[in-house]
């Protein structure tokens, strides 16, 4: 803990007050999904749950659990497979001798750098070949290769922090390379592996643009290309607070696993020195 | 069990740390490594242990030829500078580890019997419980220690163990260390840079530079008669004082800056004009011995028992004087105080011992 040694009051006040209208706006998000308003006015005046029909009604928006079941696979996949992968490939690149280490390192930076949209057109016509087009798997093999550059560096970066002495000791201790790796190595990252998780999964919960794009079919429509569509077809007419209350469901996951992994989360920016 | 070193040769990049080294460290031996900073110390240790591959020679334990196994199955216990415990394990968990990852593993019971056995070994008996990172320095050191002798290794490796602790508990581990390696019998290798450590815990001591064995004897012996200029400055503390000069007239050693003294008389037939530099050690000045030498006090460091003397001889020539405590001198006096010239060292104009 750093020990402060200058009043903190002036910067929270700062801070709040530039977040204001950010706060009276999500204040209102809340509070306009169960209320009804007066038309032309702003202050609700009645209570409703009348915009969250739409969990149960599918002729509402159409249905929503579904697109939040292939949200869910989307966000799930992309966490199983980021989290695979970048744990043995960062751990192959942190300590391993491989040949071409530097170029493959290089790579990785620059993938991770590399604008993914300027793919998209390429991808499009790999997925169409393969026949992946208009698959979920397409859809998640793409965002995961997209996704993997930045879990691998860091993963990497976690790795590098744990002494080379662990390792050594444990092959001296008699214990396979592998033994090494997952009884001594891997609980040192455990950190770094938590907060990558949650966050490989919030990346996928949150991807708009390669689902819609590579698969617009509507049985694998996810959740943000669904309340996209909502405003875009037109369905609602003027009704904003089935819109907020949609909105609201989508976000609901992500404000709970910010809430319940937020100090962990930090650790990704951190650089994995403490934990 | 006896180790081996036969002609091992080690290379990083093409350019050799180590070349054609010989090396034999008895059954049941404590041997120290002492050397300056990268003179291949770690590397030797290291090689041994099998994490380096050796590139040249042999590496024997007893009679079997350890260079192509790999770590795992040589059977070797290291305790690392920085300990390198397992954070996360717990102390029991972290001396028990080497006991459940190897080929044959003991039952549930015998871990646990030989476990408590080596904890009460190294006194961590009411440890077991903790974390390492609730350890202290010292008690960190003895979990180290027991997690490489708990298999009972043919070696034990201890690589600068001492480096990471305060003065007073380097001073206890020193001896807590040779204890251990004397009632476990092992057969053991300590790396360090410090001489008193090196003398003061092993049964022989191997004097290391650039990547060669430069003397191997008991320290003592070592002391006493070392083999070279090198071996004689890098042992004793305070340091020896080395005069360069040559051989004069009827025996005696003479100095361009103007000191004189005789030569010991095992060396009074050298013929004249022959470039050579004595070696004094502090106690030989100031305490007896058949030859004087006068000068000017020009630094004096008490140390509690004893005291330590600069005396300039000769215009840039200091000798070192180490004596029992005394007030009657200060800096600026003037002293004529014995040589011991009999056990004054001398070395040729290549540094080696005459
Ligand atoms: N992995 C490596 N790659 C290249 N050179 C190395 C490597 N390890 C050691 N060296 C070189 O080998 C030489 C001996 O190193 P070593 O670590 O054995 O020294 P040391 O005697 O243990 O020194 P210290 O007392 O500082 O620990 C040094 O010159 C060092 O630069
Ligand atoms: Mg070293």
């Amino acid at each position: 803990m750093m020990t402060r040694n200058f009043s903190t009051l002036p910067l929270v006040a700062l801070l709040t007050l530039v977040s204001l209208p950010l706060m009276v706006m999500y204040g209102f998000l809340i509070l306009d999904t169960v209320t009804d308003a007066p038309p032309g006015e702003l202050w609700p005046d009645r209570f409703t749950l009348e915009h969250w029909r739409f969990l149960f009604d599918t002729s509402v928006v159409g249905n929503v659990w579904q697109a939040a079941g292939n949200s869910l696979i989307l966000a799930l996949s992309m966490m199983v497979i980021v989290l695979s992968l970048s744990t043995t490939a960062a751990y192959a690149i942190s300590r391993l001798h491989l040949p071409y280490r530097r170029l493959f390192l290089g790579g990785i930076l620059v993938m991770h750098a590399f604008p993914a949209v300027t793919l998209l057109i390429g991808v499009f016509f790999v997925l169409n070949f393969t026949g992946l087009y208009n698959s979920m798997i397409g859809v998640i093999l793409v965002k995961g290769a997209l996704m993997l550059p930045f879990g691998i560096w860091i993963m990497k970066g976690f790795y590098d922090a744990v002494p080379w002495e662990i390792e050594m000791a444990g092959v001296q201790d008699g214990a396979s390379r592998f033994t090494v790796w997952r009884r001594l190595i891997l609980p040192q990252v455990k950190p770094g592996l938590v907060a990558l998780g949650v966050f490989s999964f919030l990346d996928g919960w949150g991807e708009y643009l390669l689902p819609r794009i590579l698969a617009p079919g509507s049985e694998m429509t996810v959740l943000s290309v669904f309340l996209n569509e909502l405003i875009a077809g037109d369905q609602l007419g003027f009704d904003f607070n089935l819109f907020k209350s949609v909105g609201v469901f989508y976000t609901l996951p992500v404000v709970l696993l910010f809430i319940i992994f937020q100090d962990r989360l930090m650790n990704i920016f951190g650089g994995g020195t403490k934990g | 069990m006896q180790l081996h070193l036969d002609n091992f040769t080690k290379r990083f990049d093409g350019t050799a740390v180590i070349e054609n080294l010989d090396l034999t460290v008895n059954d049941g031996e404590m041997l120290a490594l002492l050397g300056p900073s990268g003179c291949g110390k770690s590397t030797t240790l290291l090689s041994i242990a099998g994490i380096y591959r050796a590139d040249g020679g042999r590496i024997l334990f007893g009679d079997r030829d350890v260079s192509n196994l790999p770590s795992q199955r040589r059977n070797v216990g290291v305790v690392f500078q920085n300990y390198a415990l397992y954070p996360h394990m717990s102390v029991e968990e972290n001396i028990a580890f080497p006991l459940t990852v190897g080929k044959k593993r003991p039952s549930a019971e015998e871990v646990t019997r030989r476990v408590r056995e080596t904890a009460e070994l190294v006194h961590i008996e009411e440890l077991m419980a903790r974390k390492p990172a609730q350890l202290s320095g010292g008690q960190q050191q003895r979990v180290a220690l027991a997690r490489a002798i708990v298999r009972r290794p043919d070696v034990l490796l201890l690589d600068e163990p001492l480096a990471n602790l305060d003065a007073k508990l380097r001073l206890e581990m020193r001896s807590e260390i040779r204890r251990i390696q004397l009632e476990t019998g092992i057969t053991a290798i300590l790396v360090t840079h410090d001489q008193v450590e090196a003398m003061s815990m092993c049964d022989r001591v191997a004097i290391m530079n650039k990547g060669e064995i430069l003397q191997i004897d008991a320290p003592t012996q070592m002391y006493r008669a070392p083999a070279s200029r090198f071996v004689a400055g890098f042992l004793g503390n305070p340091p020896i004082v080395f005069l360069d000069g040559q051989t004069g007239p009827a025996g005696r050693f003479e100095m361009a800056e103007g000191l004189s003294l005789p030569l010991p008389s095992r060396l009074a037939g050298m013929p004249e004009g022959q470039p050579i530099a004595l070696g004094l050690r502090p106690e030989h000045y100031g305490a007896g011995g058949g030859a004087s030498a006068a000068g000017r006090v020009v630094f004096v460091e008490p140390q509690g028992r004893e005291m330590l003397f600069d005396v300039e001889a000769a215009p840039g020539i200091v000798l070192r004087s180490i004596q029992p405590v005394r007030d009657d001198v200060g800096i600026g006096d003037r002293v004529d105080w014995p040589v011991d010239t009999e056990r004054l060292l001398a070395f040729d104009s290549e540094g080696r011992t005459l």
